[in-house]
């Protein structure tokens, strides 16, 4: 009689230690997986922006100049030319972003798979529309905003105002975390019937030999086009809310 | 167990099925979507990158009430406010 198989665990991010402080600080898998993703950010940014040259670039120099033009073209695009500042920010958080889902296929857990992470991104973006409204129509203005276009849809104006950093954050976490659960899911599933097939041979039965392989298709789909699905909308949408808020002034 | 708290435990694992019926409307809009799409790129097949990124856009977005529903089955069986 072979052991049973352990049901899936399908949990949040584990409490590695607590700071003291302020009623204690968890430090979770989330925040020192963050921390992992910005050190891999960090070298690979110092690596290719080393040894760069005018006269005769190097071909990873070429690669990068690339990339980063592709990236201002599409700021461009999406949020005009006085927003280009923004570049920096909308390509970190997508390399973060994306870097950040892909560390699910190393097995440690993707920190975009917990829901604060996300709404810190949404936040920001939340916060930099408000800032801009207020920036570009005056305090009066931006508060006069909510009443438009008849006064008594003010509560639907506030509610969708912040409707959308929600949506922003749970779209993104929904995605990775039910990449995750579906994963775990699939495992248990395949052990259970690589049982059913095989469990009968002494000792190559007890091996769930159904769980080589098959999980690397689902990951293609759930890890990489996810995360680079994900990575893109979620900039795609800052630039898109930022830039409406920020829109250039007629002369 | 006790016996209200196993009520609560079933009715929560009914809920969050119900919850997945959510995935019925993004399937169908995405799936009208990819349609469009595909009749765009029959028509004008030299577009077919910016259609394509515009649909997985569009389709990203309207998958949100379909997520809304997942992270609502999610929290009924993970993280129950109920139990």
């Amino acid at each position: 009689m072979n052991a049973p198989i352990p049901a899936p665990q399908v949990s949040g991010p584990q409490i590695f230690f607590t700071i003291p402080i302020l009623g204690g600080i968890h430090i979770t898998e989330t925040i020192v997986n963050g921390w992992l993703v910005v050190a891999i950010i960090s070298l690979v940014c110092f690596f290719l922006g080393r040894n760069l040259s005018t006269r005769n670039p190097s071909r990873r120099q070429i690669a990068v100049e690339k990339l980063v033009s592709m990236l201002s073209n599409l700021l461009q695009e999406t949020m005009g030319k006085n927003n280009m500042f923004f570049l920096p920010y909308i390509g970190a958080l997508f390399a973060y972003s994306m870097l950040s889902s892909l560390l699910g296929l190393t097995g440690l857990r993707a920190p975009t798979g917990d829901l604060n992470t996300t709404i810190g991104f949404a936040l920001i973006a939340f916060f930099l529309i408000q800032f801009f409204n207020i920036k570009n129509k005056g305090f009066f203005g931006w508060l006069k905003g909510f009443s438009e276009p008849v006064f008594f849809l003010t509560p639907l104006n506030i509610i969708s105002e912040i409707a959308n950093p929600i949506s922003m954050a749970f779209r993104h976490f929904g995605n990775i975390a039910s990449g995750i659960v579906i994963t775990s899911l699939i495992y248990y599933a395949l052990a259970s019937v690589s049982r059913l097939l095989i469990g009968w041979i002494p000792v190559i039965g007890s091996i769930p030999i159904l769980q080589v392989g098959i999980p690397a298709f689902l990951s293609i789909y759930f890890d990489v086009f996810t995360s680079f699905l994900q990575a893109y909308i979620i900039s795609m949408l800052t630039m898109v809310y930022v830039g409406g808020a920020n829109e250039a002034q007629s002369e | 167990m006790e016996m209200t708290e196993a009520i609560v435990r079933a009715a929560s694992a009914v809920g969050a099925g119900l919850a997945m019926i959510a995935g019925i409307g993004p399937g169908i809009g995405q799936g009208y979507a990819a349609g469009k799409a595909a009749e765009a790129v029959g028509r004008q097949p030299e577009a077919k990158g910016d259609i394509t990124s515009t649909m997985l856009f569009g389709c990203a977005v309207a998958e949100s009430t379909g997520i809304y529903g997942l992270v609502v089955a999610m929290i009924l069986l993970f993280a129950n406010p109920l139990i």
